[in-house]
């Protein structure tokens, strides 16, 4: 009996002092991971901290890939030679470009911001291969591009059919056959259903006459027909009246430089001021004051987050430009906005892009 | 097949002098200048009138046109004119005779080739100091305007390709447009201006074979105003031409007092082309030869000179 009841006893015993063990190791185990923790954490602080001290603070490295085109001599020489810790740091100092996936612990890059990267690397190359076509398959492109981008990139339509001599213009209709088996109006008339069609047609399809003579009394007229089709504007829209577009797309642009300098006599105002349809309003301006156009243009794409489309102008403008009125452009530039067009783009292209345009501005005297 | 024949070795030398003195002196000696120029292809043509400029110090032009008179003045003019620049004179007419000259800005529109219609164009810009549309477009409105500004500014894509689908739905929106007299052409317009020759006729003989008849058959009728007429001599010139001509020749001999505007216009710009092909066709309608025909209608220089260009000697 006696030794049965101490049997039991030690067994009891035995159990109690294993519990006491586990709940010891399990103790331990906790201070272990605690104590890790730490030192991971106090770790990674001091790097970072060391890293950003001996390194360039975080704004300049939002530059890198921020404006039009990439440095790509910052990114090589910077970027390309950090280890994966600084590569990490990198990652969790910029939130823009990284989220961070907590559950996980990884850092990844935004989609969104990855897809418009890719714009900006291959910024430099559209605009080599554009600068290096010849301008009348350039032209012929454009033109194809704008058709499969909707609405609103006609702007270019017009500015290809405006801003281009009559034989340029002629040259780009041929292009067109060459590389796309149909002819520009085609191709308009059956892509455009908008009421936009019959001046976008209109204009691509002129064959303008070129010379010095001009019918004064004509232009005259012509601008008072004009002012009373912008005054009528709400009985009927100006994209319906025929009259509009007929001057418009087939007089020659001294004479409608003319018709323009009338109607400003006439109404005080100018001409594509007064004209609230945006294509009219493109048409008048590349017809009549290119530069000041041009100039707009470049205005509205040389900022720092602006859409893809407009972004694209830059390249288009100075491409096409260089060779024609760059100078001229460069001089109303300046005169509209105050800055110099190359200083602008110093400030807000990047790399080889930037370098490269540089060039062109400057070719063109 | 041109009618004209010339020699293939000539010496403008020779022929510039022959004119010179076929003009001097009291009248002209037509049969001279009939019997050069009415044998000399563009070439040979401008060759003679450089040649007469350098040695005589006048336009040959210029001076055919004071020493000829009347009808036969007329078609030496036209017919010494390079082709360009006659298409430009043409159409220039064309324009100031309204209504009556729709069918012949039509006709210069859809029957050239494009490289043709542009040097047209060229020639136009550099006679008249505007363009073609400029004008075209002033003296016209509304569907009539569209039509004309469209066919004169297009420059069609010349290959071979033919979208059969594509010719499908032009064929029936050509159709529905057709039938509306007062509706909307601007689809119809859009297709006639702007797809190349190839794929127009293709969406023809589709239309023929979906709807039975040709698709000029029903376009007209006497109460068609000038823009339905102007679609019919579009389709058909682009259609087929020759056959196109040949109706214009047949209704200018026809007619009491034979239209020699038409006659000249038609012979002058296609005896270098395809005129033997259009008399082909004018014999079968017809059963009179072509030059038959004419010789009936006309009389004097002017008809020794169009026999003459129509490959007759005389």
């Amino acid at each position: 009996m006696i030794v049965f009841i101490i049997i039991i006893i030690i067994i009891i015993i035995i159990i109690i002092i294993i519990i006491i063990i586990i709940i010891i190791i399990i103790i331990i185990i906790i201070i272990i991971i605690i104590i890790d923790c730490i030192i991971i954490l106090n770790e990674s602080h001091n790097d970072t901290d060391i890293f950003w001290e001996n390194h360039v603070v975080y704004d300049e490295w939002w530059t890198v890939f921020s404006g039009h085109g990439v440095d790509e001599k910052s990114l090589v020489t910077l970027l390309g030679k950090w280890d994966p810790l600084e590569r990490e740091s990198f990652r969790k100092k910029t939130p823009h470009l990284f989220t961070e996936d907590h559950e996980r612990h990884f850092q990844r890059w935004d989609d969104h911001y990855v897809h418009l990267l890719k714009h900006e690397f291959v910024r430099f190359k559209n605009a080599v291969v554009l600068w290096s076509m010849h301008p009348w398959e350039r032209d012929a492109r454009l033109v194809r591009e704008a058709l499969k981008k909707g609405q609103n990139a006609y702007g270019v339509l017009v500015e290809v059919a405006c801003t281009r001599s009559s034989e340029e213009l002629l040259g780009a209709r041929k292009a067109y056959h060459s590389l796309f088996d149909h002819s520009i109006e085609e191709d308009v008339a059956s892509h455009i259903h908008s009421i936009e069609r019959k001046l976008l047609i209109a204009l691509l399809s002129a064959y303008r006459y070129e010379g010095s003579k001009v019918k004064d009394d004509t232009a005259k007229s012509e601008a008072k027909v004009l002012s009373n089709a912008i005054k009528n504007a709400h009985k009927k829209p100006i994209n319906e009246d025929d009259e509009v577009i007929r001057i418009l797309s087939t007089r020659s642009k001294l004479h409608l430089q003319a018709v323009y300098k009338h109607y400003n006599e006439i109404s005080g105002k100018n001409l594509d001021e007064d004209l609230d349809d945006l294509r009219f309003k493109e048409t008048v301006q590349c017809l009549c004051i290119p530069q000041i156009y041009f100039s707009k243009v470049l205005n509205a794409a040389l900022r720092i987050d602006v859409d893809k489309n407009t972004k694209k102008s830059l390249t288009r403008v100075i491409v096409t430009r260089a060779e024609i009125d760059m100078k001229e452009i460069k001089a109303e530039y300046h005169n509209l906005y105050g800055v110099s067009l190359p200083q602008k783009v110093e400030e807000v292209a990047r790399g080889n892009y930037k370098d490269f345009l540089l060039n062109l501005i400057v070719r063109g005297g | 097949m041109a009618t004209l024949i010339a020699p293939i070795t000539f010496s403008p030398g020779a022929d510039a002098e022959a004119l010179h003195k076929a003009f001097k002196g009291w009248g002209t000696d037509e049969k001279t200048v009939i019997a050069i120029l009415g044998h000399r292809n563009v070439y040979q043509r401008q060759q003679i009138r450089k040649l007469y400029e350098e040695m005589y110090q006048e336009d040959l032009i210029k001076r055919l046109e004071s020493e000829l008179t009347g009808d036969f003045e007329r078609s030496v003019y036209r017919w010494m004119l390079e082709p360009a620049d006659r298409d430009a004179v043409l159409a220039n007419v064309a324009i100031k005779d309204g209504s009556k000259g729709y069918h012949v800005i039509v006709e210069i529109a859809c029957v050239l080739s494009s490289e043709e219609l542009l040097a047209a164009r060229r020639a136009y810009h550099h006679r008249y100091k505007r363009s073609l549309e400029e004008d075209v477009a002033t003296n016209t409105s509304g569907d009539l305007r569209q039509l004309l500004v469209g066919l004169v500014t297009s420059y069609r894509y010349g290959g071979d390709e033919i979208n059969a689908r594509l010719a499908k739905t032009e064929s029936d929106i050509l159709h529905s447009s057709i039938k509306e007299k007062k509706g909307n052409h601007e689809e119809a317009i859009r297709i006639l201006t702007t797809r190349s020759k190839t794929q127009l006729l293709a969406t023809f003989n589709r239309y023929r074979d979906d709807h039975g008849a040709s698709i000029t058959k029903k376009l007209l009728d006497d109460a068609s105003d000038d823009f339905r007429k102007a679609l019919h001599t579009a389709i058909r010139c682009i259609n087929d031409h020759k056959k196109y001509y040949e109706k214009v020749l047949r209704n200018a001999i026809k007619r009491v007092g034979t239209d020699e505007d038409a006659l000249t216009r038609v012979v002058v710009s296609r005896a270098e082309k395809d005129l033997r092909n259009i008399a082909e066709i004018y014999y079968k309608r017809n059963s009179v030869h072509l030059e038959d025909a004419v010789a009936k209608e006309i009389s004097g220089d002017y008809k020794k000179f169009i026999l003459t260009l129509l490959g007759k000697d005389v």
